[in-house]
């Protein structure tokens, strides 16, 4: 009987695994139809690479460094070239396939926030940085066994862990890089640059929808048993709920303050809804998690005007707004929603002050260590293309090939 | 001989190539034109406001002989005309000199296939 239970746990994490895994061609599409069709290889090859680059880090060093036996609830013991036998619930090979995909996760959502002026070879080396030593580290205070797990921080698969880390560091790197040639105007104002295929960024956020739920419920690591059954059952529904509440959240919201239903924005939403239901998709109600969508589509929309409008902070496909920002927002509320500590659900406010305190470390530590990072780069090798790279597209420049010809 | 050139609505091109073939003007060449005027189309992209002035038409140009001059620009008319504004103008210009090609007839005569 256990070795049946092993089996199916075992196919559902990695079946979870290839769903998530999915998720990467979800942010290639995205990122490539909100930018211009100038810049569509290079954002491709960026895809392809941090999956590339990050799945042989995080094999190398980072998967240990998450998950190895803790040193003072800061870092795991880290140890090279993982290759273990062992089984706990399920194979630990298939534990770092699926922690594989989420650590590449973080890695990509980067990408869109610097897009279309970043130099390629400097996004190389914060591919390796980010799985190697950023994500690895504060995923360990979280999911290793590292301080704020201590604490009781809940954040079931990572709307603070993988998605708000990405974007933290996206933040840092799209400021220091600074906004795209054209993006403002002399007196500061933003200005438009639309998208070149929304066809294919509707793709993306559907393909990402659809990945999701290996995100979510593939994060129970198991699926045998009543319990398990249940529970897989009950993420798939808040997962999509709030995806769903996001997304019309985003389209009325857009509808009354832009007079239209804007498409670029309602993606957005979708998105944003998920990721803020990523945290507690657990352990909210799907009405909780309706509100939870809601919220996050809320966030985003007002999150890309204040990034684009005050901070005047480039973001190209609202990366930042939709998993840093979104994905703070629905980590805090599992403070409120969870219906076993929530605030709303008699559980007092220790868990919403962990929760706060868990989204505030996190940040610090995502943009301090981000901010090092494109720093040295930034001295070193350079973080930005020339003037006329950046006119005349990246493709051609940094890659010699054009995606369309 | 005459040059007309006119630039029309986009949709209204299919109209006025078969208004022009049904009243005998076989030939005349034509190409995507982009302008700018009065019109401007508002829109949003990401909460940003921004215009569209580059509006978009087709620019036609008919070398006809002269007793078929009037035909051609009526024909024009009443085929590209909406009411609405923008459906565009009509020039015609003197032509000093045809040729074709392949027989070297001159003038008139390079104009139309003698049956």
């Amino acid at each position: 009987m256990e070795g049946i239970i092993i089996s199916i746990d075992t196919m559902w994490v990695l079946i979870a695994a290839a769903l998530v895994m999915f998720m990467q061609p979800g942010f290639a599409l995205v990122e490539s139809g909100f930018s211009r069709s100038k810049n569509t290889a290079n954002i491709l090859m960026k895809n392809l690479m941090d999956f590339s680059v990050g799945s042989l880090g995080f094999w190398l060093i980072g998967y240990t460094i998450m998950y190895g036996e803790d040193i003072g609830g800061f870092i795991g013991k880290a140890s090279l070239f993982f290759n273990s036998d062992g089984i706990d619930g399920v194979p630990d090979k298939a534990s770092l396939m699926f922690q594989t995909v989420f650590a590449a996760t973080a890695a990509t959502i980067v990408s869109g926030a610097v897009a279309e002026r970043t130099k390629f070879s400097a996004y190389l080396f914060f591919s390796v940085a980010i799985t190697v030593i950023i994500y690895p580290i504060s995923g360990h205070w979280i999911w290793g066994g590292g301080w704020l797990s201590e604490l009781g921080f809940h954040d079931f698969a990572g709307s603070t862990v993988v998605h708000s880390v990405g974007a933290w560091v996206g933040l840092v790197g799209a400021a220091m890089v600074g906004p795209r040639i054209g993006k403002y105007s002399k007196s500061g104002e933003p200005r438009a640059i639309p998208g070149s295929n929304l066809a294919l960024g509707a793709l993306g956020v559907f393909i990402l929808w659809f990945g999701w739920f290996g995100f979510n419920s593939g994060s129970q690591l198991a699926a045998a048993g009543e319990d398990n059954a249940l529970a897989i059952s009950h993420i798939f529904i808040t997962t999509n709920l709030a995806a769903a509440a996001g997304a019309v959240t985003a389209m009325i919201i857009t509808w009354m303050k832009y007079k239209r239903p804007g498409l670029s924005i309602t993606l957005n939403g979708a998105l944003a809804g998920l990721v803020a239901i990523t945290a507690g998709t657990d352990a909210v109600s799907p009405g909780g998690a309706v509100i939870i969508g809601i919220i996050g589509g809320t966030v985003l929309v007002f999150g890309v005007a204040f990034l684009d409008r005050v901070l005047k902070i480039d973001d190209p496909v609202g990366a930042i707004s939709v998993h840093g920002l979104s994905g703070a927002a629905g980590t805090i509320m599992v403070g409120l929603f969870s219906t076993s500590d929530g605030l709303f659900y008699g559980g007092g406010a220790t868990l919403l002050g962990v929760q706060a305190l868990g989204v505030l470390a996190v940040a610090a530590w995502a943009m301090g260590t981000g901010f090092i990072l494109f720093f040295i780069l930034k001295k070193t090798i350079g973080i930005r293309v020339s003037r006329v790279v950046e006119e005349e597209g990246l493709d051609i420049y940094e890659h010699g090939e054009s995606a369309f010809n | 001989m005459k040059k007309i050139e006119a630039i029309i609505r986009k949709t209204k091109f299919e109209e006025v190539k078969d208004a022009l073939h049904d009243n005998g003007i076989e030939f005349f060449s034509f190409w995507d034109a982009r302008g700018v005027g009065m019109a401007r189309q508002s829109r949003v992209y990401r909460g940003v406001a921004y215009d569209t002035s580059a509006i978009e038409r087709i620019y036609l140009s008919i070398v006809v002989r002269d007793i078929n001059l009037d035909r051609t620009v009526d024909t024009i008319v009443s085929a590209a005309k909406t009411g609405q504004v923008g459906d565009g103008k009509i020039f015609v210009y003197d032509i000093d000199e045809s040729v074709r090609i392949r027989t070297g007839e001159r003038g008139d005569e390079s104009l139309y296939i003698k049956d």
